[in-house]
């Protein structure tokens, strides 16, 4: 049987009535959103679920929205039922003030160092992971870089131009 | 013209020539000299074509490249540094023995380049001196060739004695590199 993002869905509210709390199908992608409440069950469910038997987890990464008061951080799940062949995400939003969500580490372990990755840039804390520390950053480094509050230009930076990256003097990052 | 360095200055006659231990050292020095290539990104791959038969580093005494820094004269760094890779990038300087030299070829390993972030180390003259610095994004195998002929230009000029000297002590503190 083939599955189409109707029946998933339908799948997945049936077993989980109202946890899904929006959903769209940009470019006809079926995207799920859900909380932090339900995200660790709800991915265990896809994965396990004789119907769906969504295996893979392609990747998994942070957004940040900073202007989304109370939603910026989002983390975005891409799964992949590879005997189905059918792809859909889910989306979970969180406050930046309580960067927390379950691990996913325990569904599939290769979301190990995607969990460090998001942890490295975006300073999510991953409940349940069980290594959280940067992977690709140095291990001193002070800030989460990809956070739109940060700048990405650095400050020891003693002989370049600002007018020839584009930047003429006035750096400062506006966010609409 | 077989490649034969040229003559130092000096006094010769029937059988004999002399000159300053200096600059004799001098002279076997440069045209002995072992890099050590330290290749990271996009430089390097013009590196390798400076290695290869159409440039032909070796013309110039490099035949040998070492790819253990004990035995190495010269680091060749070519690429763009991340800040993660800088420690390491100090550590293969410290275990070079003197007398040694470093080149940076490129834009990345200058300045930093395009690479304005904070992720990417803004010159690696921010963790260890430089000697000679080749621009270019990425730079062709001849200007890293004029780079290479500027470093010999250093090392058959340096007195014998000047790693030894207050200067270069100076110059090593400020990187909290000691001299060994």
């Amino acid at each position: 049987m083939n599955l189409n993002n109707d029946i998933v869905l339908a799948a997945i509210e049936r077993r989980f009535p109202g946890a899904i709390v929006a959903h769209s199908t940009p470019y006809g992608m079926l995207t799920l959103e859900t909380t932090r409440e339900h995200i660790q069950d709800m991915l265990h469910f896809v994965k396990e679920d004789p119907e769906l038997q969504v295996g893979f987890l392609t990747t998994l990464n942070a957004v940040h929205y900073p202007n989304d008061a109370g939603r910026e951080l989002c983390i975005v799940y891409h799964l992949h039922s590879m005997v189905h062949n059918f792809r859909f995400r889910i989306k979970v939003f969180f406050p930046i003030a309580d960067p927390v969500i379950p691990s996913a580490t325990s569904v599939w372990p290769t979301a190990n160092w995607m969990e460090r990755q998001e942890y490295d840039f975006f300073g999510v804390q991953f409940a349940g992971h069980p290594d959280l520390r940067r992977i690709l950053n140095v291990d001193d480094l002070d800030v989460f870089p990809l956070r739109k509050e940060y700048r990405m230009e650095d400050g020891t930076r003693t002989d370049k131009d600002d007018r020839f990256f584009g930047r003429d003097g006035h750096e400062g990052r506006e966010f609409d | 013209m077989a490649n034969i360095a040229e003559m130092p200055e000096g006094y010769g006659g029937e059988g004999f020539f002399a000159t300053s231990l200096s600059k004799a050292v001098g002279i076997a020095r440069a045209n002995s000299i072992w890099p050590l290539p330290f290749a990271t990104s996009c430089c390097g791959i013009e590196f390798m074509a400076t290695m290869g038969t159409n440039y032909d580093l070796a013309r110039f005494g490099m035949e040998r490249l070492s790819f253990s820094p004990r035995q190495a004269d010269l680091l060749m760094v070519m690429g763009t540094i991340a800040k993660k890779m800088g420690p390491i990038l100090r550590q293969v300087y410290i275990q070079m023995a003197e007398p040694k030299w470093v080149i940076a070829v490129g834009a990345c390993a200058s300045s930093g380049g395009i690479f304005d972030t904070y992720s990417v180390l803004q010159g690696i003259d921010k963790v260890i001196p430089v000697d000679v610095y080749v621009p270019g994004c990425p730079p062709r195998p001849e200007q890293i060739i004029d780079g290479v002929m500027k470093i010999q230009e250093l090392v058959k000029n340096e007195p014998l004695r000047r790693r030894y000297s207050p200067e270069y002590q100076h110059l090593l503190a400020k990187y909290q590199i000691e001299l060994d």
